[in-house]
C-alpha cells in the first residue's frame, strides 16, 4: 500500500506519502466498529424471526429431539448475550456453521460462490465503465442535439426496464431462439463461464451504464465551461489530452461515488440475475437458502456483502483521495 | 444551493412534450388501476381450462396462461398493486425521512449523529438485500413488501434533506428570522423546508419506480404478492418456466411495469428541469 501511496503521488502532486497511508489505516480501522453492530444486527436477524428457528428450519415434520438437538447446536436455549459471544467467537475462527441443505460446512459453500458473483459485478462494471464514458462524452458534446436527445431517451429506458424482464427477453432471443447462448447454469471451463456470464454481466449493467452515462455527461456539460479547460485550450495541449487529463479526471471524481453505490446495488442485483439465470452464485444461494429456511447460511451470506460494501466503500474513498488533491486527510 | 457552471438543460421545445408524455402515460397507468373492471372482459383469475396457453388473438390480446387466465386482464388488474407499490412505498419514507433530514441538519448534535450512524451501518448492506433480509423476517406477503421498503427508503431522503438543510442554515435569511425571533417550527417549516424540498421531490419520482421494481421483484422472486393475485412481477415469475414457448406471459406485464417506470422517469426530469429554471 505504502508503494502504491508513493507511486500515486509521485505521480499526482506532492503531498506526503505518509499522511496518505495514515488515512488508509484510518479508514481501515473505522470498518471495525461498523462490521461490530453489522454482526449484531444479523446475529439479532435469526432471533427476530418469530417462533423458533430450530422448528422453522427443519419443518413441522421434523422429530422433537432433532428440533432440540438444532435448538442446542445453535446455541439457542442459552442467554441472548452468551449467544453472541459465542457467534463471534465462531465467526472469527472461520467456523460459520454448516448448511442443513447441503451438509456442507457455510464457509466451503461461500469459496466456491463468491467467485461467481464477484466475477459477476466485475464484468457488469467494466462494461458500465467501457460503454458509459464514450456515451456520456459524446451526449455531452452534442448537447441538447438529436445525438444527446437519443442517448438520454434510452438512458431513461434502460432505468426504468425491470433487469428480470431484460434477462427473460434476452433469453428468448439469444438463447431459446438463436441458440446462440447457454439458457443458464455455469460452465466448467474458463470458456463456458464466460459465455456464461455475457448476459447476466450485460443486463446488470444496462441500469449502472445509463446512470453513469448521466452523470458522466452532466459533469462533462459542466466542467468544459468552467476555466481551466479554456487555459488548458489556450495553452496549445491536444483536444485529446484536454479530454483526458482535464475534463474526464474531474468527471471521475463524482462518477467514482455513483460507481461504488452501484457496485452495491449491484450485488444486491446479483440475487435477481443469478436466480433468473441459475448461475450459482451468491445471489442465488441467498434466495434457496431463505425459502429452503437455511439460516445459518443467509447469516453468513448477509455478513459476506455488508463486508463487501464495506470493502467497496473504502477502496471508493481511497481513490477518491487519488483524484481530487483536495481531500483531506 | 449555490452552484456554478452552466447546467444542462433540454431545449424548451422539448422540455413540455416529454414531461406531458410523462403525465400521461401516469394517467393512463391510474385509469387501469382505478376501472380495470371497465377495460378487459375477463377477470384476472378466472381460469379456462378449454383456453390454456393461447397466443395472443382477438379474443385474448395478450394470450393466456396455463390456467387459460387472460393475460390482458391480469396485466391490466396488475396496475393497481404496483402502483400502489410505487407510490405508498414512496410517500411514508419521503415524509418521515424528510422530517428527520431537517430535524438533524437544523439541530446537529446527538439526534444528527445518532442518524447519521444508523445510515452508516444500514448503507453497509446492499439494497436489495436489505429488502430481503427484512422480508425474510418479516415473511412474506404484499403488507411486508411495504414495510421493508418504508424501513429502507428514509434513508435517502434524510441524507438529501439533510445536506441541504447543513448548507442553508448558515445564509443570511435564515440567521435573520432567527434574530428576527420566529419560532424555531416556524423557521424549519416555512423558511427552510421550501428551499430544500425540490431535490426531494425530484428524487421521488425516480424513487417511485424504484419502489415499483423493488416490489415487482420480491414478487418474481416469490416473496411479495403471492399467487393467483396478479402483479407484475408475479405475472412474469409465473410465465418464467414457459419463456420457451410462450412469450407473451412474460413478455407483456414487464412491458407494462417499463412503461410505467418510464411515465414516472418523464415526470421526473421533467420537474428536475421546471425546478431548475425556476430557481435561476
Amino acid at each position: 500500500m505504502c508503494v502504491l501511496a508513493r507511486l500515486s503521488c509521485s505521480r499526482l502532486g506532492g503531498w506526503a506519502p505518509v499522511n496518505q497511508l495514515n488515512y488508509v489505516i484510518r479508514r481501515v480501522l473505522q470498518i471495525i466498529p461498523v462490521l461490530l453492530v453489522v454482526s449484531v444486527l444479523i446475529f439479532l436477524m435469526l432471533r427476530l424471526i418469530p417462533g423458533d428457528p430450530a422448528r422453522l428450519m427443519l419443518g413441522d415434520k421434523a422429530k422433537e429431539s432433532a428440533v432440540a438437538a438444532l435448538r442446542e447446536k445453535l446455541g439457542l436455549t442459552r442467554p441472548l448475550p452468551t449467544q453472541y459471544v459465542i457467534f463471534m467467537k465462531q465467526i472469527l475462527s472461520g467456523d460459520l456453521g454448516t448448511s442443513l441443505t447441503y451438509q456442507r460446512p457455510v464457509a466451503e459453500l461461500l469459496k466456491d460462490r463468491l467467485p461467481i458473483t464477484v466475477s459477476l459485478t466485475l464484468a457488469s462494471t467494466l462494461l458500465s465503465l467501457l460503454a458509459s464514458f464514450p456515451l456520456g462524452y459524446f451526449a455531452a458534446k452534442h448537447k441538447d442535439r438529436a445525438g444527446d436527445q437519443a442517448v438520454r431517451a434510452t438512458a431513461l429506458v434502460a432505468i426504468a426496464m425491470p433487469s428480470f424482464w431484460v434477462a427473460l427477453l434476452l433469453m428468448i432471443l439469444f438463447c431459446v431462439k438463436l441458440h446462440w447462448l447457454p439458457v443458464g447454469g455455469w460452465g466448467s471451463t474458463l470458456w463456458e463461464q464466460a459465455r456464461a456470464l455475457i448476459l447476466p454481466a450485460f443486463t446488470q449493467s444496462l441500469m449502472t451504464t445509463a446512470l453513469l452515462m448521466r452523470n458522466i455527461r452532466n459533469s462533462v456539460v459542466d466542467i468544459t465551461v468552467m476555466d481551466y479547460v479554456d487555459f488548458a485550450r489556450s495553452k496549445g495541449i491536444s483536444e485529446a489530452a484536454v479530454r483526458n487529463r482535464h475534463i474526464f479526471r474531474n468527471a471521475m471524481i463524482s462518477t467514482v461515488t455513483l460507481l461504488a453505490m452501484r457496485m452495491a446495488y449491484m450485488l444486491g442485483g446479483s440475487v435477481i440475475i443469478e436466480t433468473v439465470f441459475s448461475l450459482p452464485g451468491l445471489g442465488k444461494l441467498m434466495v434457496d437458502s431463505i425459502f429452503g429456511r437455511d439460516y445459518t447460511v443467509v447469516q453468513s451470506l448477509v455478513f459476506l456483502f455488508a463486508f463487501m460494501v464495506l470493502v467497496i466503500n473504502l477502496l471508493t474513498d481511497v481513490i477518491y483521495s487519488l483524484l481530487d488533491p483536495r481531500v483531506s486527510f | 444551493m449555490v452552484r456554478t457552471g452552466k447546467r444542462p438543460r433540454l431545449p424548451p421545445w422539448l422540455v413540455a412534450p416529454a414531461f406531458v408524455v410523462g403525465v400521461l402515460i401516469v394517467l393512463a397507468s391510474f385509469v387501469l388501476a382505478i376501472v380495470p373492471g371497465k377495460i378487459v372482459h375477463y377477470g384476472p383469475i378466472d381460469v379456462d381450462t378449454t383456453a390454456r396457453m393461447v397466443a395472443p388473438c382477438v379474443a385474448h390480446p395478450f394470450g393466456t396462461d396455463n390456467y387459460g387466465r387472460d393475460i390482458f386482464s391480469r396485466v391490466v388488474y396488475s396496475a393497481r398493486i404496483d402502483l400502489q407499490i410505487g407510490i405508498l412505498g414512496m410517500i411514508v419514507p419521503f415524509v418521515v425521512g424528510g422530517v428527520l433530514g431537517l430535524l438533524a441538519g437544523y439541530f446537529a448534535g446527538v439526534l444528527d449523529s445518532i442518524l447519521m450512524r444508523i445510515i452508516d451501518i444500514l448503507m453497509a448492506f446492499p439494497f436489495t438485500i436489505l429488502v430481503i433480509v427484512i422480508m425474510t423476517i418479516l415473511g412474506q406477503g404484499i403488507r411486508n413488501v411495504y414495510i421493508a421498503l418504508w424501513l429502507v427508503g428514509w434513508m435517502s431522503y434524510a441524507r438529501l434533506v439533510r445536506g441541504e438543510v447543513l448548507v442553508l442554515k448558515n445564509c443570511e435569511f435564515i440567521q435573520a428570522a432567527q434574530v428576527a425571533g420566529f419560532s424555531t417550527r416556524r423557521i424549519i417549516f416555512r423558511h427552510i423546508l421550501p428551499n430544500v424540498i425540490s431535490s426531494s421531490v425530484v428524487f421521488a419520482a425516480s424513487d417511485v419506480v424504484l419502489c415499483m421494481l423493488t416490489g415487482a421483484s420480491m414478487s418474481f422472486l416469490g416473496l411479495g404478492v403471492q399467487p393467483p393475485t396478479p402483479e407484475w412481477g408475479a405475472i412474469l415469475n409465473e410465465g418464467r418456466g414457459y419463456i420457451s414457448y410462450a412469450w407473451w406471459i412474460t413478455f407483456f406485464p414487464g412491458l407494462f411495469l417499463a412503461v410505467a417506470g418510464v411515465g414516472f422517469s418523464l415526470i421526473g426530469d421533467g420537474l428536475t428541469d421546471f425546478l431548475r429554471t425556476k430557481g435561476r
